[in-house]
């Protein structure tokens, strides 16, 4: 179902858990598809010892993808024109996101209604780990 | 500057991107419910194009036979000499789509340096930036994805507290 730009209004807003309970096998999962093997996401043993850091943590990418489904779920399929985001914490293990859409305007471009969205994915501590932005065509 | 890179699109490919980030779906594995949508046809996450790096020769965060790589294996990292920084995050990630990706296409990706830039941090000391652009044009020539990636190194890892 395609978004109708008659019937938004600045301010409104979807949201979604997006991941309930992160698992490192969904980390492995997003390294195999994507082909991202950095030990980072994968290798505990490595980031205790080696990075410093306190385990395996999820890729940016990850975020990305998981915010991505919330978006496609709220604007339809094939309906986006532009999607960016800033990672501004990193995501671990057990975690459990919402990400939200708030609609900032609804404009014309290119001969098509589109409409301009505010994303951020919160994790269950209400820290923000993306923030970013999304342009969709959406029906008159 | 890096060759261009040559990226089949695939549907299993797809299938495997999508579960992986837990998106159920149909359109990206049910040929016969994507008929029956807009577009018409599987199409690929919106986040998809850069699983570019599977069809990179030189990814260096790719696991290769007789080559060193600084994952753990007897020891919590292969090489001998401890990184100079705590390896590179992923800072930003912008995404334009001319068209949706569907199976079949034969894409051929340009990688372009973009700008680099440096801050400071207090959770993680001096920040070193680098931008990376990528035009993907498909089998006709023409763009149907523009990324803009920034990618940052550390001086040191991010604190937690």
């Amino acid at each position: 179902m395609a978004l109708s730009a008659s019937q938004l209004n600045a301010g409104d807003t979807h949201e979604e858990v997006v991941v309930d309970d992160l698992t490192r096998t969904q980390l492995v999962m997003y390294s195999g598809a994507s082909g991202d093997y950095n030990p980072l996401h994968t290798d505990d043993l490595y980031c205790k010892e080696a990075a410093g850091y306190p385990g395996v943590f999820a890729h940016g990418m990850l975020s990305m993808g998981l915010t991505g489904k919330m978006l496609t779920n709220y604007v339809g399929d094939g309906r986006l024109k532009k999607y960016g985001v800033r990672f501004t914490n990193q995501v671990w293990p057990g975690d459990t996101l919402t990400a939200k859409a708030t609609v900032v305007e609804v404009r014309d471009e290119d001969g098509d209604k589109v409409v301009e969205l505010a994303l951020e994915t919160v994790n269950q501590d209400g820290k923000t780990v993306v923030t970013g932005s999304a342009t969709a065509r959406v029906d008159p | 500057m890096a060759d261009d890179i040559k990226m089949p699109v695939e549907g299993s490919h797809i299938m495997m991107f999508a579960r992986s980030v837990g998106d159920e779906n149909p359109i990206y594995h049910d040929e016969e419910y994507a008929k029956t949508t807009e577009v018409g046809h599987i199409i690929a996450p919106p986040t998809f194009p850069r699983a570019v790096a599977q069809f990179d020769p030189d990814y260096f965060l790719r696991w290769r036979p007789s080559q060193e790589w600084f994952g753990s294996g007897k020891n919590p990292t292969s090489i001998s000499e401890k990184p100079k920084s705590s390896g590179g995050l992923h800072a930003e990630q912008h995404f334009e789509y001319h068209r949706q990706l569907k199976p079949g296409d034969q894409l051929t990706v340009t990688v372009k340096p973009g700008k680099t830039w440096e801050k400071e941090s207090k959770r993680a000391g001096k920040l070193m930036f680098t931008e990376t652009i990528q035009e993907y044009r498909d089998q006709n020539g023409e763009l149907v994805i523009t990324s803009r990636g920034v990618g940052v190194k550390t001086e040191r890892p991010v604190d937690q507290s």
